[in-house]
């Protein structure tokens, strides 16, 4: 059962990754793209890693994926102007792709035969503690320093968005429903004689 | 340790952290109106930031990822003092500018918080994620004037080039993880000590390199000029003093706690990036225009120094590590505010060439730039001299003998283009009246001259008992 739903899934996770970089519009490529990251994560839950699983769906399908989409949906890029050097990189492309594969090779057989960092097995949680309450505990105790700090990080990059990119243009003008609503008819309205030949000055 | 002592050894960072969230929330309800206030409170909370670590006790807490020890204590103490300093010309100098937005004093705030973990970081991701807290509030800030070419320019060339410099640093820490197995520097100096790969060392020089680019020493220096240049000319004032002066602290913990036992290695390395720092500082100076240009020249020269005491890789060369950067800090702090200082029909005096005949124009600034310029030379009897006097005794005692003449002869070289500045000031012909001083600007300009010649010499004797006393609990030995 457990490898039916594996070999599904993996290869789900194959061909939606070549219909990634294959399909003629780029909008189905970030669909694809979405598809993949849902079968990794399907994946990581057969490993029993549901929090990575989560965390893929959440970080990549609702952000990364999402903004994906609104790129390729908003700018007006030119997908087949881009894809015109295709033929022509498609060798150093190859190559690159069959280093990577080489390696990936070597490091999964280098760590099924002797483990991984420097041959320290990972510290395991009791068995009835879930992942999720691990790495809380791990994230809340062992690291709370720097994972408070990793949260002002992420206050500076806010602020620094902020700083350089909002401007208040004093030349638009702008509704304010309170002014607008509160204006009586003495605000606007002024009667005036006008003399016959004479018009009204400013 | 419990949490209660956890929490009171971090009690800088704390009051910091705190009060800088505090401040955002008020500075976002009031707006910009209350740049002067949120400013003033800013400052406020870095000098009783300033007032806690001065004060502050021994000790490892956070799982060995905070060090609070006297080195920390004393980095952080000027550190925050110069902070404060810059938000006080920040908030004159935006004013002028009608560019007075509230966020500056925090992101100085915020920045200071990162340096601090910087001279704080016990293992490496403490490290990582303080350089990244400081530098990217840097980013922001470089690119302050956001409607102005050169500052857009500047802010977007040190984000680029400060992302490589990230990506070298991470790989170096991955490396380093991968074949020591920890994060902590206790833990990798254990296991270098135990097991010594070629890994580590890779990893090592990555690590260095990746710091280097944020003391912009030689081969990474390329972003200096342009930034200094165009960036505002407070926020250069905060770069050039400590943020540099967090990321030397920082080497020299990471290379005598956790790669200790690999001082022949890296000391290498430092030599090199030491003495091509001397070489482009000192000729790259020669043909500049811009004030601000030059003396980005000068701190790379100047981060030469630095990196020749830290490799020297002793106590010794620590404490002269200290003072150097602490006497470098306040020669800085005074020459940018001094160009803050002039200017003419509301433009800034940038050129060298427009500051001819300052002396006929304004006598006291004039006298203050050529006391710093001579202290940034080196000059004895000014405070510059005793920061490279200490420097180049602990390198004589590492043996550098070398490596100190060439330092020297950068000195004769720099010497040059310092003089150059005291030539056009006091023996040209004058351009004119200037704008009358803005007060902070001037009296900073005055109170570091003041400190470079007559305080220093007073100074430094309290200063070299303290940085002895700081060396001597440096990473809790």
């Amino acid at each position: 059962m457990l490898a039916i739903a594996f070999y599904i899934l993996a290869a789900v996770t194959v061909v939606s990754g070549a219909l990634v970089i294959t399909a003629r519009n780029p909008v189905h490529s970030v669909l694809f793209l979405i598809l993949a990251f849902f079968s990794a994560a399907g994946l990581f839950v057969l490993m029993g890693a549901e929090f990575l699983a989560m965390l893929l769906v959440v970080v990549y399908v609702g952000a990364v994926a999402v903004l994906f989409l609104f790129v390729v949906m908003m700018l007006d890029v030119d997908f087949t102007k881009l894809r015109q050097g295709f033929a022509n990189y498609l060798p150093i492309g190859m190559v690159v792709g069959i280093l990577l594969l080489i390696e990936l090779i070597m490091i999964s057989s280098a760590v099924a035969q002797r483990g991984a960092a420097a041959g320290k097995s990972p510290q395991v949680y009791g068995a009835e503690m879930s992942n999720i309450e691990a790495i809380g505990r791990v994230l809340y105790t062992d690291y709370v320093y720097v994972f408070q700090a990793a949260g002002l990080v992420l206050l500076v990059a806010m602020i620094g968005a902020i700083v350089l990119t909002l401007q208040h243009r004093t030349y638009v003008k702008r509704q304010d429903i309170h002014t607008q609503v509160t204006r009586r008819r003495k605000d606007a309205v002024a009667i005036v004689k006008v003399k016959t030949g004479e018009g009204i000055k400013e | 340790m419990d949490l209660t002592s956890a929490l009171h050894l971090a009690l800088p960072e704390l009051i910091l952290a705190v009060s800088v969230l505090g401040i955002l929330v008020y500075g976002a309800l009031r707006g910009d109106k209350a740049a002067g206030s949120v400013a003033a409170l800013c400052g406020a909370a870095l000098i009783a930031a300033a007032f806690a670590a001065a004060f502050n006790g021994h000790g490892k807490v956070f799982n060995g990822s905070f060090i609070a020890d006297g080195v920390a204590n004393f980095a952080k103490t000027f550190i925050y003092i110069a902070s404060a300093l810059v938000v006080v010309l920040a908030r004159g100098y935006f004013e002028r500018q009608n560019n007075n937005r509230f966020e500056f004093p925090i992101l100085v705030t915020l920045s200071a918080i990162g340096m601090s973990m910087m001279v704080s970081a016990g293992d490496l991701i403490a490290l990582y994620i303080g350089l990244e807290l400081n530098s990217l509030a840097a980013y922001v800030m470089a690119a302050f004037r956001r409607d102005d070419a050169k500052g857009s320019e500047a802010g977007l060339k040190y984000f680029v080039l400060g992302s490589l410099s990230s990506g070298l640093l991470l790989y170096g820490i991955s490396l380093v993880y991968g074949f020591a197995g920890s994060m902590n520097f206790d833990a990798i100096a254990a296991s270098a000590q135990a097991n010594m790969q070629v890994g580590l060392i890779f990893g090592l020089v990555f690590v260095i390199a990746g710091l280097a680019f944020k003391v912009s020493a030689a081969p990474f220096h390329m972003w200096t000029p342009d930034v200094y240049e165009g960036a505002p000319t407070p926020v250069v004032a905060l770069f050039a003093g400590a943020p540099k002066f967090a990321a030397l602290v920082l080497l020299a913990r990471v290379l005598n706690d956790a790669f200790a036992g690999l001082h022949d290695q890296w000391a290498q390395v430092l030599l090199a990036i030491a003495t091509l720092s001397f070489l482009i500082g000192g000729l790259g100076g020669l043909m500049q225009k811009d004030f601000k240009r030059l003396l980005a020249y000068s701190s790379i020269a100047n981060m030469g120094y630095a990196m020749l005491a830290l490799a020297a890789g002793t106590d010794k060369g620590v404490m002269a590590l200290l003072l150097f950067s602490v006497l470098y800090m306040v020669d800085t702090l005074g020459l940018f505010s001094a160009q803050i200082a002039l200017s003419r029909k509301g433009i800034a005096v940038s050129k060298i060439d427009d500051l001819s005949g300052l002396s006929k124009v304004d006598m006291k600034l004039t006298i203050a730039i050529t006391v710093l310029a001579l202290s940034v030379l080196g000059m004895p009897p000014f405070s510059g001299f005793w920061g490279k006097f200490f420097v180049f005794g602990a390198a004589l005692e590492a043996g550098y003998w070398g490596f100190a003449v060439a330092g020297l002869v950068a000195s004769v070289i720099a010497a040059f283009y310092y003089l150059r500045i005291i030539k056009v000031m006091w023996f040209d012909g004058d351009k004119g009246e200037l704008d009358k001083a803005p007060f902070e600007a001037k009296w900073i300009a005055y109170a570091a001259a003041a400190f470079a010649f007559p305080i220093a010499a007073f100074a430094l004797s309290g200063l070299y008992p303290l940085a002895e006393t700081a060396v001597k609990s440096f990473g809790l030995n």
